[in-house]
């Protein structure tokens, strides 16, 4: 018999502290897989943001720096800047670090073209600190800071990362998928993986945003979560490339 | 014919699983429970098992291993 | 002496750091230091270095942290206000031990303040900087070549003890030209088996974080970090004694203070006047030791500050209450003269009441 599933040797065994049917586990290992498939483990540097996935650190194999809330593009920048050609760069940051916090962060570094990697969860919710509104919370959605559901009146509208930073010069690849089902997770991997070989190949700036859920925060069990996404989420935050600059180059 | 091995004590009975297998052939055991008291999932019959690792890639702890 | 260059204080500080094997620098323009980003701008490409200008003083040193991580020397300078903006990080860095050299060229504040020369941060550079128990050892330069020579000390220390360095400077010093001589041999960098440069498949990995969710694991780090901090105040202090032998009263000074100190004290000696000066090198840690002795014999000791009295605070603690200290200042970008000071030491000698 031929193993054709198990745990990439990328992440450690160290049990995930995410709640059951939390999607952060599935996102952890395809970002692990593609390390492994890549063969750059031992040349990685991740760096984990500040929220639920705080403690990424603590599952992936490679080297892990812990940034200050929304800062983890700012760190990365200095990693990769500090050896271009042998450390390859990857942040890993909820939808509050990057698209909240962190927005200067991140607009900067995509305006740079920094050749990093950066592994964007937006499951329209601050997790951690237990379920306030987020930059991507959906108009109406209740959380507890918006207890009546994020009236848009009073708090605006929640960002579309992908759409937003696809109008600069500046980054290479901008993708949005999600990890709703099997088909999807396949898309999600080959998204991932693209954005750290744009990295290996020295293209610059990759993001993939990976549209998540929260059973927990949501109220949800995980699998009303997945079709909640769906139905929801989905239909803001269309899947899809929103700039591949090398695709686009080619076909001219 | 596949083999599926679960790491029982790492499940924390979220069903993904469940609902990934195109044959249905996972549940949750609501006969055990396991370290961290959560039904555990298990396969009801290997049997029937393509080996498809749909399961596998639906779980979010990374507990399965499939061998076919 | 042959090689003496004529160069201002903000860019001896930048080819100090580049002499001192800083290849990364990271920083936002404001005044009065903007020449250390200017001129690292110009150097860094010639020389295979990376000069980025961040988006943010918060961007920039976090850009900081993330070389640190990595082992390798990098600094980052600012003004008072931008160094607020970098106290988030002063903490992280401190929290996860790692060394940087930052750069304070201070003008006066609170808020937006003005862009002269102050020693107004003295608080924030010595009693944290940020959140959390932690401490930056602080360095204060009196000349151009001080700028320099801290500059590469700083780098030193922040490697020995794995802390961020922070070099407290003001408006005048990092504008002032002065001759400076830049020979500087590098020396062995400390071996950084933490940082994180890839595993290379050989070792665990390594972490680089300041969360420690276990209060009594938060606790030992910290108690750990202090015992590293004790063996700084042991070893690390730097002053200078100015005509303190004899001496029945004592100026505290240091950085542009202590120069027109230093003028006030001549003309004081002339006129029969025993003072003299204690100059803190090290701001933290602090130089206790000569202000106890020297509570020991003189009547009365005066800090001369760029602020409404910071540093007299450590003074005082220093010398015990055992003589009275008093306050000789200008703020808000004033600069105390020579005259108010020798009249401040005139007042103490018993004269002009």
């Amino acid at each position: 018999m031929a193993v054709v599933f198990d745990k990439p040797h990328a992440l450690t065994d160290v049990p995930m502290h995410y709640c059951p049917g939390c999607t952060h586990g599935i996102v952890h290992r395809l970002v692990a897989e593609v390390i492994d498939e890549l063969g750059i483990e031992g040349k990685t540097i991740g760096i984990a943001p500040v929220g639920c996935s705080v403690f990424a650190y603590n599952y992936f194999n490679c080297d892990m720096i812990e940034a200050a809330h929304g800062r983890a593009p700012a760190v990365a920048t200095g990693v990769k800047r500090s050896d271009p050609e042998n450390h390859v760069v990857f942040t890993y940051q909820g939808d509050g670090d990057l698209a909240s916090i962190g927005m200067a962060e991140t607009v900067h570094a995509a305006a740079r073209n920094e050749n990093i990697t950066i592994i964007f969860i937006n499951n329209a919710i601050y997790g951690m600190t237990g379920g306030q509104m987020a930059p991507t919370s959906l108009p109406g959605q209740v959380t507890q800071t918006s207890p009546y559901g994020r009236d848009t009146k009073h708090c605006g509208f929640p960002i579309k990362v992908c759409e937003m930073l696809s109008e600069l010069e500046g980054p290479e690849y901008l993708e949005r998928v999600t990890v709703s089902n099997v088909k999807n997770i396949r898309n999600a991997k080959k998204a991932i993986k693209k954005a750290f070989q744009n990295q290996l190949d020295g293209k610059g700036f990759s993001l993939v945003e990976v549209v998540s859920t929260c059973p927990t925060n949501w109220g949800m069990t995980p699998q009303n979560a997945l079709k909640w996404l769906e139905d929801n989420m989905l239909p803001y935050y269309p899947l899809g490339v929103y700039k591949d600059r090398s695709a686009k180059e080619e076909t001219k | 014919m596949a083999k599926l091995t679960f790491k029982t004590d790492k499940c924390k009975g979220c069903g993904l699983c469940v609902d990934a297998c195109p044959k249905g052939l996972i549940k949750l055991a609501n006969d055990k429970i396991n370290q961290k008291g959560y039904h555990p999932a298990e396969i009801t019959d290997e049997s029937a098992c393509v080996g498809c690792a749909a399961c596998a890639m639906m779980c979010p702890d990374c507990i399965i291993k499939v061998e076919r | 002496m042959a090689d003496k260059i004529l160069m201002k204080g903000n860019e001896a500080i930048a080819e100090a750091a580049i002499k001192a094997g800083c290849m990364h620098y990271f920083g936002y323009p404001i005044t009065p230091q903007t020449e250390v980003a200017a001129y690292m701008a110009k150097r860094m490409p010639k020389i295979g270095g990376c000069f980025l200008q961040a988006e943010s003083e918060v961007a920039a040193i976090n850009m900081v942290y993330g070389v640190a991580s990595t082992g390798k020397r990098v600094m980052t300078s600012s003004s008072s206000p931008g160094i607020s903006l970098k106290s988030e990080g002063l903490s992280y860095l401190a929290g996860s031990d790692l060394p940087a050299l930052i750069v304070n060229v201070q003008r006066g504040g609170p808020g937006l303040g003005g862009i002269q020369p102050s020693q107004a941060d003295y608080f924030q550079a010595t009693k944290g900087g940020g959140h959390g128990d932690f401490k930056m050892i602080v360095l204060a330069p009196s000349s151009v070549q001080e700028m320099a020579d801290l500059t590469v000390k700083g780098f030193d220390l922040a490697d020995k003890y794995r802390m961020p360095t922070m070099l407290l400077a003001d408006g005048t010093m990092g504008q002032m030209m002065e001759p400076v001589s830049l020979d500087y041999e590098v020396k062995e960098t400390v071996d950084k088996p933490w940082a994180t440069t890839g595993t290379k498949m050989e070792r665990e990995h390594n972490i680089v974080t300041s969360l420690f969710l276990k209060p009594d694991e938060l606790e030992d780090l910290v108690v750990e970090r202090y015992e590293r901090y004790k063996v700084v105040e042991e070893n690390e202090v730097m002053y200078e004694e100015y005509m303190m032998d004899d001496a029945d009263i004592c100026i505290a000074a240091f950085g542009i203070a202590a120069r027109v100190a230093k003028n006030a004290i001549n003309e004081a000696r002339k006129q029969g006047i025993k003072v003299g000066l204690i100059r803190p090198i090290t701001l933290w840690p602090f130089p206790v030791v000569p202000f106890k002795k020297a509570a020991t014999h003189v009547k009365e000791i005066i800090s001369v500050e760029l602020s409404m009295g910071q540093m007299i605070e450590d003074v005082r603690l220093a010398c015990e209450c055992k003589v009275p200290v008093t306050l000789c200042s200008r703020t808000g970008g004033m600069i105390p003269s020579p005259e108010q000071v020798l009249e401040a030491i005139t007042r103490a000698n018993g004269g002009a009441k």
